[in-house]
């Protein structure tokens, strides 16, 4: 059922290019490629990814993978657990102190407010800077100031939520549909009554659905950062790694994607419950 | 008329009962859980009132004192380890830019046999699927302390970590793309007697590489923060260097450090926003 050389030749002097694409141009095409593989050889040399040490790294990989199984607590569940508790909390508070200063601090990076534009210039720039600086930074500088435990990873996260949150808050404020204030303030509605009628309802499920966002997002980060010293089962778990309990290494990996799962789900309910079942019925 | 407005009446009061309801049970179990996560966190206020002013004194201390008739001199001195924070900064980038073009690598490898349109054995189906959610909910972070004992400090454990965590991350996103395809076109491909690869290549590439492309670039930004912090457990790049200026307290190292972190990850950001929008601006092939 092909076609004949003869027919894809004449096609060819028809369309130059669509049945043999010449030389030239496929080398052209080929270069961008080229030129990738290129670069990434030339930064897996300069970063001495050596594959010498890759194989003997891969064999001592191997051998402490075997190591991991089966997972075992190793006896200290209760301590594993306790560990994960604090890993829960650090994230739950962190989220609600976060949630709840990021309300202030985002109507001050809003200008519809009716916030003088310097403090709106400086409160946006405080809060580049903190959501700029990772988790793990701020955790291991307050390490440094309010000393081991879980009470520096929730400064931690609270003040890299707040950043992030003040940011997301004041975006939604400022996208509030005005007609819809226009609306009770025509049918008479006092001021307090916009707001909590007209804005509110806008403004809250945007504020429910992020912080439940938050809230999943500061389980990852809450199960890592003890790996500076800011408790949590991230503590235990680089205390384990470094005294080479590889099952019980595997068993806490296991905790994490539990919980990590578990939380996931629930905030995916919470989602459903407080922001879809909060529309009102419809009557036919 | 009254009829439905009496309806309309009762629906609503169900509606409210069952929201106050809702709300009381949601609302205690969230009280509960706050009450018993300030002794678990260790959280109380005497602590917060306690440590403030020396929270307040360490953010002041870690800034460099610049005098507006002394400024070339004194940013001299804040960064007097300019060139070598720029180099580490570099590294960290390239760090970040092998783990994603490895990671990418992965993804590509599991995410066609993962894929519900094209994988063809569902018991490698299955397992594709697996190592893919495994890669990207365990943190990079936790590869990087495993790998740092298996490799041995560097930035090798930190590609491997990054590239490990990519992998999941872009399989997941990939396989979504993909899922979404439009099949027609492969139907055609296959008509004319192609195989499995020529389908690819010629039906499923053109029409979800813009996507891929962009998300590639989006997990690179990801992971150059990623790669910023790894070394705090020693996978290589800038963090070691951060990590050491905040354990000696050596105060405004620690800002002039954070600052090259922030203006180099800005900087990748917006170069990679703009080669995003190019990509998915040219989505349509004829």
């Amino acid at each position: 059922m092909s076609a004949s050389a003869d027919e894809l030749a004449r096609w060819d002097s028809v369309v130059p290019g669509i049945v043999r694409v010449p030389l030239r141009r496929r080398a052209l095409g080929l270069l961008p490629g080229a030129l990738v593989v290129l670069l990434t050889l030339w930064v897996f040399i300069h970063l001495g990814l050596d594959p010498l040490v890759i194989w003997a790294g891969l064999g001592r990989l191997g051998w402490l993978l075997g190591f991991m199984l089966p997972p075992a607590h190793g006896g200290l569940l209760g301590v594993f657990i306790w560990a994960m508790a604090e890993t829960l909390a650090m994230a739950l508070l962190a989220t609600v102190f976060a949630a709840v200063l990021a309300i202030p601090f985002g109507l001050l990076c809003t200008r519809s407010t009716g916030t003088l534009a310097p403090v709106t210039f400086a409160a946006r720039r405080l809060s580049d800077v903190v959501r700029g600086v990772d988790p793990l930074v701020w955790a291991l500088i307050f390490v440094n100031v309010v000393g081991l435990g879980p009470f520096a990873g929730i400064l931690a996260l609270t003040l890299h939520n707040t950043g992030d949150l003040a940011k997301l808050y004041s975006e939604a404020i400022e996208n509030i549909e005005k007609r819809q204030l226009d609306g009770i303030r025509a049918s008479g509605g006092s001021p307090f009554a916009v707001m909590r009628l007209g804005a509110l309802p806008q403004i809250l499920p945007v504020l429910t659905s992020q912080a439940l966002y938050y809230f999943e997002s500061n389980t990852r980060s809450a199960t890592i950062i003890g790996a500076v010293g800011a408790g949590g089962i991230g503590l235990l778990l680089t205390e384990r790694i470094r005294l080479y309990r590889w099952d019980e290494v595997a068993f806490l990996i296991l905790m994490i994607l539990a919980a990590v799962f578990v939380i996931d789900a629930v905030s995916q309910r919470l989602r459903i419950v407080l922001i879809e079942g909060r529309k009102a019925p419809l009557v036919a | 008329m009254s009829d439905a407005a009496a309806r309309l009446e009762v629906a609503l009061r169900t509606h409210r009962a069952q929201l106050r309801q809702g709300n009381l049970l949601i609302g205690g179990a969230f009280l509960l859980a706050f009450a018993a996560a300030l002794p678990v966190g260790g959280f109380s206020l005497a602590r917060l009132i306690e440590g403030w002013p020396e929270i307040l004194s360490y953010l002041g201390a870690i800034l460099p004192e610049i005098r507006h008739d002394h400024v070339v001199e004194d940013v001299g001195k804040w960064y007097w380890g300019f060139w070598r924070y720029l180099r580490l900064m570099v590294d960290t980038v390239l760090m970040a830019y092998a783990g994603t073009m490895i990671g990418l690598v992965g993804a590509l490898l599991l995410v066609f046999p993962a894929s519900n349109l094209l994988g063809r054995s569902r018991v490698l189906r299955f397992a594709c699927r697996r190592m893919l959610e495994f890669s990207r909910s365990v943190p990079e972070l936790v590869f990087a302390l495993i790998f740092v004992v298996a490799f041995g400090v560097g930035p090798l454990a930190g590609v491997l970590a990054i590239a490990l965590h990519s992998a999941g991350a872009l399989g997941k996103l990939f396989a979504e793309a993909s899922d979404n395809l439009d099949t027609r076109p492969l139907d055609g491909i296959t008509a004319t007697g192609a195989g499995w690869f020529g389908v690819i290549r010629i039906g499923v590439l053109p029409q979800v590489l813009p996507n891929w492309a962009s998300y590639t670039l989006f997990r690179f930004e990801i992971n150059i923060r990623s790669a910023a912090v790894l070394g705090f457990v020693g996978a290589g790049g800038i963090g070691q260097e951060l990590y050491t200026s905040i354990r000696s307290f050596a105060y405004t190292d620690v800002s002039a450090v954070l600052l090259v972190i922030v203006a180099a990850v800005t900087l990748v950001d917006l170069a990679s926003q703009a080669l995003r929008r190019r990509f998915l601006d040219e989505d349509v092939i004829g």
